[in-house]
């Protein structure tokens, strides 16, 4: 079965802009992977349980102590933009 | 070819260096000679800080006594594992400029044991890619034949161990990046099980299959590095609390008294036939060793690949949503508002594999979707986590080739997604079921490229595992050969 994706809506949900040759290359291969992944249907999972950790892990707590953190100011030499403990970005409310 | 001391494995230099034969800085300086000599032509590493390097090894031979198993050796580091203070990119230019602020927990560890974390590895952008093609840095050369790739996404710590540019190296495993390589350019590549090592400070790709591990020049040195990369971890809330086992200990207690599992499901057409011959000769060696070989079923093999790519392209738009100009290295030069910073960021600093991911995983975990993607996808993992519970009821671990093909040329799968996704047919379902695997090298083609055997263990059973590749190792000597690299 060939399916097919709108891919300017998905790549609006990602924050993604697609050249014209991208968008045009993706449909396509994209059409190709889904079709392939179809393949799982073949399989009947009514009552098969999802899967999450190998192990039966469950709620992982820890201490409520109180520790140290890293200065703040060590996060603003990663960022492309920042000033006194904050990150910098265009304006947000006009 | 030069001797040198890089040839050397981690046991034998840590031997060495215990008995004060050589120094920290010898072996750094035989490391620098090695990287003028044939970095150019493999170009395994993005970056290194060669005045940092020899400055720590200085320290260390400074000191009087040598605390821990890996004193004054260099380790490489695979580009997406943090480092305090130094650049790591993912080799994305994404996160060009990004210097974390503290150390993955592996990177304590293996400090703490006096080792020194030299270079970062070349890899496929954000560990997604299967020949190390997509890295923003340039591509990673196969050492045995350079116009092949390394494999991916751990290609350039491959590379590295194989073109003796590096003793031993950290990889991460999401799919089968440490093992495809480690099968592609004739190394030791170990990934653990879900759990055993902290991701404390590894960079996410997809938080519920990545692993960290060891490649390394033999299984003597994985097992070294295991018992010191693995351990709960309370930075990591899905790092196990059991118990870690003195692997090196283990090594030589033998397999006579072990079955060994071949799946027929992994015996398939596709199998390349040089493969293969190097398969059967391996499954002769461990016959003549006295081992039991069984056939075992894993019926649900042929769709593990489709799981695969729903659930890790699904947590990889999830995890990389964070990439958006505001936290982390680059932003876009030019952009309107907030939300076109975002855009423009993510267009600009994304590579075509990554934006191919990111849209397939966004697309599984979208309104009217999820259930027929993301939710039928976990639960093929259920079913193919059961598949391997079956199969080891009758065996103590399976053998299965590492990846269908010896290395591939360069460019020869970078415009058809789905075929680079099926070279990782073997390796995927040890992450879907979170078990153990190794691969060790087995053999070589007609053309001299190696070949790789897995070993696929039981769940936190990693000293089985390495029992059994280093009775193979002991019994042949294709880990022993070095490439010539011209």
């Amino acid at each position: 079965m060939k399916v097919e994706m709108n891919i300017d809506d998905v790549a609006k949900l990602a924050r993604l802009k697609l050249s014209a040759e991208e968008r045009e290359k993706f449909s396509s291969q994209m059409s190709d992977i889904l079709s392939y992944v179809q393949k799982l249907n073949a399989v009947d999972t009514t009552h098969v349980q999802a899967a999450d950790h190998v192990e039966a892990v469950q709620n992982v707590t820890r201490p409520d102590e109180v520790k140290p953190s890293l200065d703040p100011d060590s996060f603003l030499k990663h960022a492309p933009l920042g000033r006194d403990q904050f990150f910098i970005v265009p304006q947000v409310i006009e | 070819m030069s001797e040198s001391l890089m040839d050397l494995t981690l046991h034998e230099l840590s031997e060495l260096m215990r008995a004060r034969k050589i120094s920290s800085l010898e072996v750094m300086q035989a490391k620098l000679a090695r990287l003028k000599e044939r970095e150019p032509q493999i170009h395994a590493y993005i970056r290194w800080d060669e005045k940092a390097a020899i400055e720590e090894a200085r320290q260390r031979d400074n000191v009087q006594d040598h605390q821990g198993s890996l004193w004054g050796l260099p380790i490489a580091n695979k580009d997406i594992i943090c480092v305090e203070g130094v650049e790591t990119s993912c080799a994305s230019k994404i996160l060009s400029g990004y210097i974390p602020p503290y150390n993955a927990t592996v990177v304590e560890r293996l400090r703490g044991e006096g080792a020194i974390l030299f270079g970062n590895t070349n890899m496929d952008e954000f560990a997604m890619g299967s020949s190390t093609e997509t890295s923003h840095f340039g591509v990673t050369r196969n050492p045995w034949d350079l116009t092949r790739t390394p494999g991916g996404s751990s290609g350039g710590s491959a590379a590295a161990v194989a073109g003796g540019l590096a003793i031993a190296a950290l990889g991460t495993d999401t799919g089968g990046s440490i093992r495809q390589p480690a099968a592609l350019c004739g190394c030791v590549g170990l990934k653990p099980t879900y759990g055993r090592v902290s991701r404390y400070g590894l960079i996410a790709f997809a938080s519920s299959l990545d692993q960290i591990g060891p490649i390394t020049q033999d299984v003597e040195d994985a097992a070294l590095l295991l018992e010191i990369l693995a351990g709960h971890d309370s930075k990591d809330s899905t790092s196990l609390k059991v118990e870690v086992p003195r692997y090196r200990e283990h090594l030589k207690k033998g397999i006579r008294d072990m079955k060994l599992g071949l799946p027929k499901e992994y015996f398939i057409s596709g199998l390349d036939p040089q493969v293969k011959v190097a398969i059967d000769e391996a499954i002769k060696v461990y016959t003549n060793l006295g081992v039991e070989v069984v056939e075992c079923q894993l019926p649900y093999t042929e769709y593990a690949v489709a799981t695969y790519y729903v659930l890790a392209t699904a947590q990889a738009s999830s995890n990389l949503a964070r990439y958006d100009g505001v936290q982390y290295g680059y932003r876009a030069p030019n952009f309107s508002n907030l939300v076109d910073m975002y855009f423009e960021t993510r267009s600009l600093g994304f590579g075509p594999e990554v934006k191919r991911r990111i849209i397939l995983g966004t697309y599984a975990l979208s309104s009217g979707y999820y259930d027929a993607y993301y939710l039928k996808a976990q639960k093929m993992r259920t079913l193919i986590r059961q598949d391997f519970e079956e199969a080891f009821k009758k065996c103590d671990a399976i053998l299965t080739p590492t990846s269908p093909s010896c290395a591939f040329k360069i460019g020869e799968r970078m415009n058809d997604p789905l075929t680079m996704y099926l070279s990782d047919i073997f390796t995927i379902s040890a992450n879907l079921a979170g078990i153990p695997g190794i691969s060790i090298p087995c053999g070589f083609s007609k053309e001299g490229l190696p070949v790789g055997l897995q070993i696929l263990g039981k769940h936190f059973d990693e000293a089985t595992l390495l029992r059994t590749a280093y009775a193979f190792e002991q019994a042949t000597d294709h880990h022993k050969r070095k490439p010539v690299v011209r």
